[in-house]
């Protein structure tokens, strides 16, 4: 009796724990909200959203290779394809509000992500990566052939137009608290999903895949869904980005775009909520940063270094070693 | 259910290009009954447990399960026909608690798996069951511990606490006492046996005190097929057995001198 006393004790202490931590994460995240309201009194809105677009990118990109341990070395088809397709729907159809152009972007990159999902999901480890880069370059070929992509050049002067047909995105502050606000949604929801029951799932998946298959989970579907929820928003960010610099490019579907989201990650954190982010406001800062000195030139191979450096000495990437740092010294 | 034999195989056979690693195995495994499937390292037990559980595909054969004919059924799909198995690593979830580990399989019977837009406070309602679980196995004291801090014979115990809340009819253990101590065994042997209270086990086993405590039928596999069957008695008599397990060369010896 008094032992079964003490166990609920326990559980209850437990609880609380979960539960303070829980709060204190939400305070966190409330004041990077709010700082992130405020920014641009302070900060040129361009760049933030330049930011916030890299860090939506990050962020579904994590959903993958962080809770499900999955590497996709193909992210940029899809960062492309929203961008793209938003491009040419905004510049072609004049009477398209800007938000159905993204709408259309986030459904082409979802139904690309659908198919490289189907081709890729059965491959392990590398072979997966392998397949996803090999889709990701077909698709970049296509978008240097396409009509309507304006192969080398891009996509220029796209309009920025309308937000449900009345708030002109012509205006910097307008547009920087919608791309704002988009973030934050798809930020929620991410968080909302790696906190699900199917997020449960996920997390199993990629801790032992076998036990989870003995426990009756089909775990190719689970990763389809992941891929493909992840391609979709990888694809909302794409389009936000054309719409911000009002510029669709090659740039976008390069491999090389693949792999700066893969440091971005691993930078930040993976497996962490805000790891993603804080990698994309450092990665897109220091290239910043390097362009307007005299070390403009150095951006990759400084890059690479730090890349060579995170793995090699900071798995957990800043987030995570923050993380386990307060957990050391708070226990 | 007047079929005595939960789990039946016919002429099973697995062949590796160029080496048949099972050769017409016919099993049949009793309602009820912790079976032992025991022989030298390499005679095909785990490959036997592989196929039962469609980790691998037989070449050919079939396998029953109640009679139905599960061969060509899917390892997550039998796993939700009551088709359970541990494996020989301890199989656990190492960054999630301990209470966790055992919420996914509940959550496996659910149908809320795939639903991402939900709360993951909608699976607490399961929180009772998985401490009942967790209890039965002495672990409620860890609920919340993350799996990789707990000591190797702990999660030996987890991992049986998360096959059995799958309800599984059949349970499938490979070497549930593999790379343990002494204590740890014991305590394993209890688990099983109160794990097996109304359900069937397969288990392979290499520890003979584990198979005599505990097995009411054991079949002895040796180069891919069944050497003999029966209980501990007969098998430990049979000099067949003997031989195989004193290695290659007592028995070409003994052929030798026939």
């Amino acid at each position: 009796m008094n032992n079964a006393e003490t166990e609920s004790e326990l559980q209850k202490t437990m609880m609380g724990h979960l539960k303070a931590d829980r709060r204190r994460k939400l305070i966190l995240n409330l004041v990077i909200l709010a700082l992130l309201i405020l920014a641009p009194a302070v900060i040129y809105a361009t760049f933030l959203m330049k930011i916030l677009c890299f860090a939506l990118f990050a962020v579904a990109f994590n959903l993958l290779l962080g809770y499900t341990g999955l590497l996709s070395f193909g992210h940029a088809a899809f960062l492309a394809a929203g961008g793209y397709t938003t491009g040419y729907l905004l510049s072609s159809y004049s009477g398209l509000t800007t938000e159905m152009g993204i709408i259309a972007g986030t459904a082409a990159a979802t139904a690309l992500g659908a198919l490289f999902a189907i081709v890729a999901i059965r491959r392990q480890g590398i072979y997966f990566a392998m397949i996803t880069l090999a889709l990701a370059q077909l698709v970049y070929f296509v978008f240097v052939q396409a009509p309507f992509t304006g192969g080398e050049d891009g996509l220029h002067g796209v309009p920025r137009g309308h937000l449900f047909g009345f708030i002109d995105l012509e205006n910097n502050v307008a547009m920087y608290y919608f791309v704002l606000a988009v973030f934050v949604g798809g930020y929620l929801l991410v968080q909302r999903i790696v906190n699900s029951p199917y997020g449960q799932v996920l997390k199993a998946i990629k801790q032992n895949e076998p036990r989870a298959v003995s426990l009756g989970y089909n775990v190719d579907r689970y990763k389809v869904i992941a891929f493909v929820i992840s391609a979709g928003l990888a694809g909302l960010a794409g389009s936000l980005k054309t719409v911000v610099f009002q510029l669709a490019s090659l740039n976008d579907a390069h491999w090389h775009m693949s792999g700066e989201v893969i440091l971005m990650t691993l930078l930040g954190g993976t497996g962490t909520l805000l790891g993603p982010v804080v990698g994309a406001t450092f990665v897109v800062n220091l290239e910043y940063q390097l362009s307007q000195g005299p070390l403009g030139d150095w951006v990759d191979p400084i890059l690479g270094a730090i890349f060579v450096l995170t793995v090699m000495a900071f798995r957990s990437g800043i987030v995570g070693e923050i993380q386990n740092f307060m957990r050391k010294n708070m226990s | 259910m007047s079929d005595p034999f939960v789990l039946e195989t016919q002429n099973l056979v697995k062949e590796f290009k160029g080496f048949v690693a099972v050769d017409d195995v016919n099993l049949k495994v009793q309602r009820g009954h912790i079976h032992a499937l025991i022989g030298p390292n390499g005679a095909g037990k785990t490959t036997v447990f592989n196929l039962l559980t469609k980790f691998l595909i037989p070449t050919r054969g079939k396998i029953l399960f109640k009679g139905m004919d599960i061969t060509s059924m899917k390892s997550a799909a039998i796993a939700r026909e009551g088709v359970v198995r541990s494996f020989q690593i301890s199989a656990v979830f190492p960054h999630m608690t301990a209470l966790e580990n055992i919420r996914v399989a509940l959550q496996s019977f659910e149908g809320n798996s795939f639903a991402f837009w939900k709360s993951g406070d909608s699976l607490n309602r399961l929180n009772d069951r998985c401490m009942e679980l967790l209890d039965s196995v002495g672990l409620a004291d860890f609920a919340h511990t993350t799996t990789v801090e707990l000591a190797y014979g702990r999660k030996r115990a987890l991992e049986l606490a998360t096959t059995l809340a799958m309800e599984p009819e059949l349970m499938l253990l490979d070497e549930p006492t593999q790379g343990m101590g002494s204590e740890d065994v014991d305590q394993v042997v209890e688990l099983v046996r109160k794990a097996a209270q109304g359900r069937t086990v397969l288990m392979v086993e290499h520890n003979l005190s584990v198979v005599s405590k505990l097995c009411d039928r054991i079949s002895v596999l040796a180069q891919g097929s069944i050497l003999t069957e029966g209980d501990y008695q007969e098998v430990s008599e049979d000099p067949r057995v003997r031989e195989v397990y004193m290695g290659g060369a007592a028995a070409t010896e003994q052929e030798a001198a026939e």
